[in-house]
């Protein structure tokens, strides 16, 4: 049912621009008005999300370890897994980040006959997400050629390494397999595995399908069914100048392309998607295990009124002698 | 707001980053591309016709050309049958340059403009300009 709901949002999606550009001819909305708000609500909404969080006080340092502490120096400590500094962090994160090595480290858990208990290494969760980030990546700078003129060097080397097979005219990408493949494996390992498919929700279909979308219109329109590149890129160059016009016969798969993007930059803040930020921000990867090095206060205490035994006696001490109580001082 | 430094500096990269197609062409000229029929023997023709349609031509030159050299490489197929019947033999340099020689301002005009490597120049010569041009 869940997995109907997504489909539906993002054949919709889909729908919009189609009418609006097929029936309706608006054309400023889809390719001005709602790129440049789409723009405006991912950058307002990722700085308004990052500095919500940075407004939680990290009190104590919660890093998940892994590995030895460190301790006396004949104890070799696992510097990457438990670290005790900067450099330590700065690597594991780097790592995290970069390698996404938490999520390597999976493991599945089977019972077997005997009954026997086994770990075993899962990588595929991880095969796929780290080829499906990485080919977003690419993808992103490959678009780049229509975002500058003239167009850095860089991105003709990123573009030849990418479709260096020369398969086809225009050259078949790589990334573009690749990212729909990945996409396609995580979206069915969701349908298919019943633990999984439990406990996903429609905000977890939905960027998966969207993605698929955003992916299948660009090779749709690169490979099959051929759009005015001359007309998009003069789309996106008086977009980023700030001087839109929108060239006529683009093609209106285009639209369908830059209208689902649109959706996907306006949804991120608001979305799972925010891992992009969170990632960063996770304090069991980022802080230094440094607990019993630093003395760390709470940033939240506040003075605590104090009333001493000596300023007590001060207060009591003819009261205490009328009474007989012992005092310390005459 | 904890940790201020790291945050802003953050929230600064990520800004820089996000907003770097704005500021990354500020100053530099757009060129629009304007693909040139200007030749001489274009200039002659009575009838100013491609070997199909215009926008046929504008959409699939490059599927036409990648369809062409497997022919002749690949099938010894030398003669293209155009739509309209005509015949045409199959080749860069002799039929597609014989009118258009002005590579730089006809085909360099969108595939710069795109950034679209075309590897044609890999294994064929550059169509060689009149000196009257000046262009070369």
């Amino acid at each position: 049912m869940k997995i109907v709901v997504a489909f539906i949002v993002v054949l919709v999606l889909a729908a919009l621009p189609y009418a609006g550009i097929q029936y309706a001819g608006m054309s400023t909305v889809f390719g001005i008005i709602i790129p440049y708000a789409a723009v405006a609500v991912f950058i307002l909404g990722v700085v308004y999300r990052i500095v919500k969080w940075a407004r939680s006080p990290v009190p104590f340092r919660i890093p998940t370890t892994c590995g030895q502490e460190k301790s006396l120096p004949w104890i070799k400590q696992n510097k990457l897994d438990n670290p005790s500094g900067t450099a330590g962090v700065l690597g594991r994160m780097a790592l995290e980040i970069l390698c996404f090595r938490s999520l390597f480290r999976n493991t599945r858990t089977e019972l077997r006959e005997g009954p026997r208990l086994s770990y075993a290494s899962s990588v595929w969760l991880w095969l796929a997400a780290i080829a499906f980030h990485w080919s977003f990546l690419i993808i992103l700078i490959r678009h780049f050629r229509l975002f500058s003129q003239p167009v850095p060097h860089f991105i003709n080397v990123v573009e030849n390494i990418d479709g260096f097979l020369q398969i086809g005219v225009p050259t078949l990408y790589i990334t573009d397999i690749l990212l729909l493949a990945a996409v396609l494996y995580l979206f069915i390992r969701r349908v298919v595995l019943p633990q999984v498919r439990y406990i996903s929700l429609v905000a977890d279909y939905v960027p998966l399908l969207l993605i698929f979308g955003i992916g299948l219109t660009g090779v749709l329109m690169r490979y099959f069914f051929r759009v005015n590149v001359i007309g998009v890129k003069e789309l996106v160059m008086g977009l980023i100048a700030f001087k839109p016009h929108v060239p006529a016969d683009i093609g209106t798969l285009f639209f369908i392309h830059l209208f689902l993007i649109a959706t996907l930059f306006a949804y991120f803040p608001f979305s799972k998607l925010m891992h992009l930020g969170g990632v960063f921000l996770s304090p069991t990867r980022n802080l230094a295990n440094n607990n019993r090095m630093v003395r760390h206060i709470n940033p939240w205490n506040y003075p605590v009124h104090v009333h001493t035994y000596a300023e007590y006696e001060d207060e009591f001490r003819d009261k205490m002698k009328a009474v007989g109580l012992p005092v310390e001082k005459e | 707001m904890y940790n201020s430094g790291k945050i802003i500096t953050g929230l600064v990269l990520f800004l820089g980053v996000v907003t770097m197609p704005f500021w990354f062409n500020i100053g530099k000229a757009d060129v629009k591309p304007d693909p040139s029929l200007d030749t001489p023997v274009i200039r002659q023709m009575k009838v100013k016709h491609c070997i199909e349609s215009k926008q046929f031509m504008i959409d699939n030159h490059m599927e036409l050309l990648n369809a062409w050299r497997n022919a002749v490489v690949r099938n010894n197929k030398t003669i293209y049958v155009s739509t309209a019947g005509q015949y045409f033999t199959m080749s860069l340099e002799d039929t597609c340059f014989h009118c258009h020689s002005n590579e730089k301002q006809f085909c360099d005009q969108c595939h710069t403009y795109a950034n679209i490597q075309p590897y044609c120049w890999e294994c064929h010569v550059k169509p060689v300009e009149e000196a009257a041009n000046g262009h070369r």
